[in-house]
């Protein structure tokens, strides 16, 4: 079994902007994120999360520090150690708050797109696309375009598509921000589900304090400083046999 | 899955008008060439179809085509003694503009040599060559007038006995044939008024010449119609066609003729470049600059609207990048759009072509080299037209998707 964290982040900085307009909004963040494991990264506004967040789905690379992805060390500070959109495409899922589905395709074809784009077969990938639409309870939806779902199944729709192909990590910043709290509620039970699973290290941002309870982890950042907090209890403790048992981790 | 067909598909509508309306664009740039085409094959088919091999025209002019030509009507017996030659025909050429049912009608008038020529070289479409020497005339059908009809021309009516389709002047009006005294009536029609004042003319110039005095016969003479009278030349022609005899060396026949000081010796491969470079040319010239612009608006209009269509599809782009596509995916998604766009206004262009171009006043001739050519422009300027949206698209990072 592999012991490795799912995503390892070590001491993370990142300054935007130079000179009198400089910004620091991340200093020295560090994350540990076992594989199957549900994070909650909580803060007000403006305090760096979504930073956080680009910068270990590598779309945002941090000023310094080093990210770990999977066991493989992607970057070190803003240099790539490997090839980030293929590895992205292989290790990485994102759910943002609204807007994550290409308009012009159909639920299916949204989830599908994702696992031709890492080279499975049309076939194929149409078959896991219902498959995972199915385990998401959304396959009726299915030959729908994202305006004729509401918006909890888009967000369904979106989770499937970012486990389509496996990723060590999956990232959600404000998933539920735009639904209504029972929906959300069932979102976020969703990426528990879905982490156990899969074997997948779960991120998710979140200023909705009533689901904390579905995670095992809470962090909370303040002014670019990010701080463990008290570990959810109803879930830490059987979240890491549990996980161990049933973490499928192709490869 | 071929995301950009997904896009259209998904925006059907728009997409095929847009096509049609980038179609009816190269339909046009299609027509400038047909047009060109047109007018050199209609000056050429006459010069090609009367099959003469030399012109004789008037002194230092450029032939009947070019401009006005005069030579008088007695050299075509004069070339015809010229060793080498097989045979002489008078030709008359010259535009008229007369009304029927109140409107402009123009026409080319064409003598042929009757008997000799009756006019079997004419491609007809209906009817018969001419029988008889008078009174009967072969229309080109672009004249609007039916077989069998009659039309007034001077004092004289003729009658249409054969039709025949694209014998056109180079200026584009229908060519209609006549025997060569048919043709000089037409041209040369007096009132009667003109002809007594001319009598009367020459009776007093008979009465006041001494022999008229001593002759008063001669001055009777003078009141005779004008053709009777063997001293009064008959109008003139506009050239002598010459066809050599198997065998006989051309160019012997060019310098016997050229050594006459009256008229120039033209061949028909001359005849026919004077009409390409004269007239023709600026026709072609005009429609060639037409027909670059319109090739430029094209490519400009094209490479707005996929410059649009990618700008509509910058969130997807991103998210397509987030999700770990490549650069060539998103490459090929703009691109695959311009081909489509491109090559379904070039079909729509041909198809709309073949049913509006032969309601034209004047032939459009769409050759298959250029419509080769014309695929080759939209080729580029497809290519060319998404390079605008392709750099835009490359230049979106992936946390755009995150807005
Ligand atoms: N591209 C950028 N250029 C300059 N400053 C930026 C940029 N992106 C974010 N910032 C700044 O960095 C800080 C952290 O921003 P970030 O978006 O990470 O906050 P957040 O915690 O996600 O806020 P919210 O809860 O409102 O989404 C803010 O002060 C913000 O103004
Ligand atoms: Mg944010």
């Amino acid at each position: 079994m592999d012991n490795t964290p799912a995503i390892e982040a070590i001491e993370l900085t990142k300054v935007y902007g130079s000179g009198n307009t400089e910004v620091v909004a991340m200093r020295r963040a560090s994350m540990s994120v076992r594989r199957g494991e549900v994070v909650a990264l909580l803060g007000p506004s403006g305090s760096g999360k979504s930073t956080f967040l680009t910068a270990v789905g590598l779309i945002n690379p941090p000023t310094s520090g080093q990210i770990h992805i999977g066991g493989q060390f992607v970057l070190d500070g803003p240099h790539a150690r490997m090839n980030l959109t293929s590895f992205r495409r292989k290790h990485v899922g994102f759910v943002f708050q609204k807007s994550n589905l290409i308009p012009f395709l159909n639920a299916r074809e949204n989830v599908q797109i994702a696992l031709e784009l890492n080279d499975t077969s049309p076939r194929a990938a149409k078959k896991r696309a219902l498959e995972l639409l199915d385990n998401l309870g959304v396959k009726d939806r299915s030959e729908h375009l994202p305006t004729e779902l509401s918006g909890g199944q888009q967000q369904r729709v979106a989770v499937a598509r970012a486990l389509a192909n496996q990723p060590s990590i999956l990232l959600a910043d404000e998933p539920t921000a735009a639904l209504d709290s029972v929906t959300g509620r069932q979102v976020m039970e969703l990426f528990a589900r879905v982490a156990r699973e899969h074997g997948t290290g779960v991120i998710v941002v979140t200023h909705d304090h009533r689901a904390l309870s579905v995670f095992d982890t809470i962090y909370e950042m303040e002014d670019g400083l990010l701080i463990r907090q008290s570990a959810s209890t109803t879930r830490v403790s059987e979240a890491i046999p549990h996980s161990s048992e049933t973490a499928p981790c192709p490869g | 899955m071929n995301l950009a067909l997904k896009d259209i598909q998904h925006n059907l509508g728009r997409f095929v008008l847009t096509t049609v309306g980038v179609g009816m664009l190269l339909m046009v740039v299609m027509g400038m060439a047909g047009i060109y085409r047109g007018v050199v094959e209609d000056a050429t088919l006459l010069i090609d179809r009367i099959g003469a091999d030399l012109w004789i025209v008037q002194h230092d002019t450029r032939g009947p085509f070019a401009e006005v030509s005069r030579v008088p009507a007695s050299l075509m017996h004069r070339a015809r003694a010229v060793p080498g030659v097989k045979d002489s025909r008078e030709f008359v050429y010259h535009t008229i503009q007369r009304e029927r049912d109140g409107k402009p009608f123009r026409m080319a008038v064409l003598g042929l040599s009757w008997p000799h020529d009756k006019g079997e070289w004419v491609p007809l479409v209906a009817g018969r060559p001419l029988a008889q020497g008078h009174f009967e005339m072969l229309a080109d059908v672009s004249l609007g007038v039916r077989l069998g009809e009659r039309l007034t021309f001077g004092k004289e009516t003729y009658q249409v006995v054969g039709l025949t389709r694209n014998m056109i002047s180079s200026g584009g009006d229908g060519i209609a044939f006549f025997t060569v005294a048919d043709a000089e009536a037409i041209q040369f029609d007096t009132s009667g008024e003109a002809v007594r004042l001319e009598r009367s003319a020459r009776k007093s110039r008979g009465e006041r010449s001494e022999l008229g005095t001593k002759q008063p016969s001669l001055v009777e003479q003078a009141s005779k119609p004008s053709g009777e009278l063997p001293a009064i030349a008959r109008p003139q022609i506009s050239a002598v066609m010459l066809r050599i005899a198997p065998g006989a060396n051309v160019q012997q026949v060019i310098r016997t003729i050229s050594g006459w000081g009256d008229v120039s010796v033209r061949t028909c491969e001359e005849q026919t470049e004077y009409l390409l470079k004269g007239s023709v040319d600026k026709a072609r010239r005009q429609l060639g600059l037409f027909r670059v612009l319109l090739t430029l608006i094209a490519a400009i209009i094209m490479a707005l609207i996929l410059y649009t269509l990618t700008l509509e599809k910058i969130h997807s782009i991103a998210l397509l990048q987030l999700i770990g596509a490549r650069k060539p995916v998103i490459l090929g998604l703009i691109l695959q759009q311009a081909l489509l766009l491109g090559f379904g206004g070039y079909a729509i262009a041909y198809l709309l072509g073949q049913q509006l171009f032969p309601l034209f006043p004047r032939r459009v001739i769409v050759t298959g080299g250029d419509l080769w050519q014309l695929a080759g422009i939209v080729l580029a300027i497809s290519v060319a037209s998404s390079i605008l949206g392709i750099a835009k698209a490359l230049s979106v990072q992936p946390n755009e998707a995150l807005g």
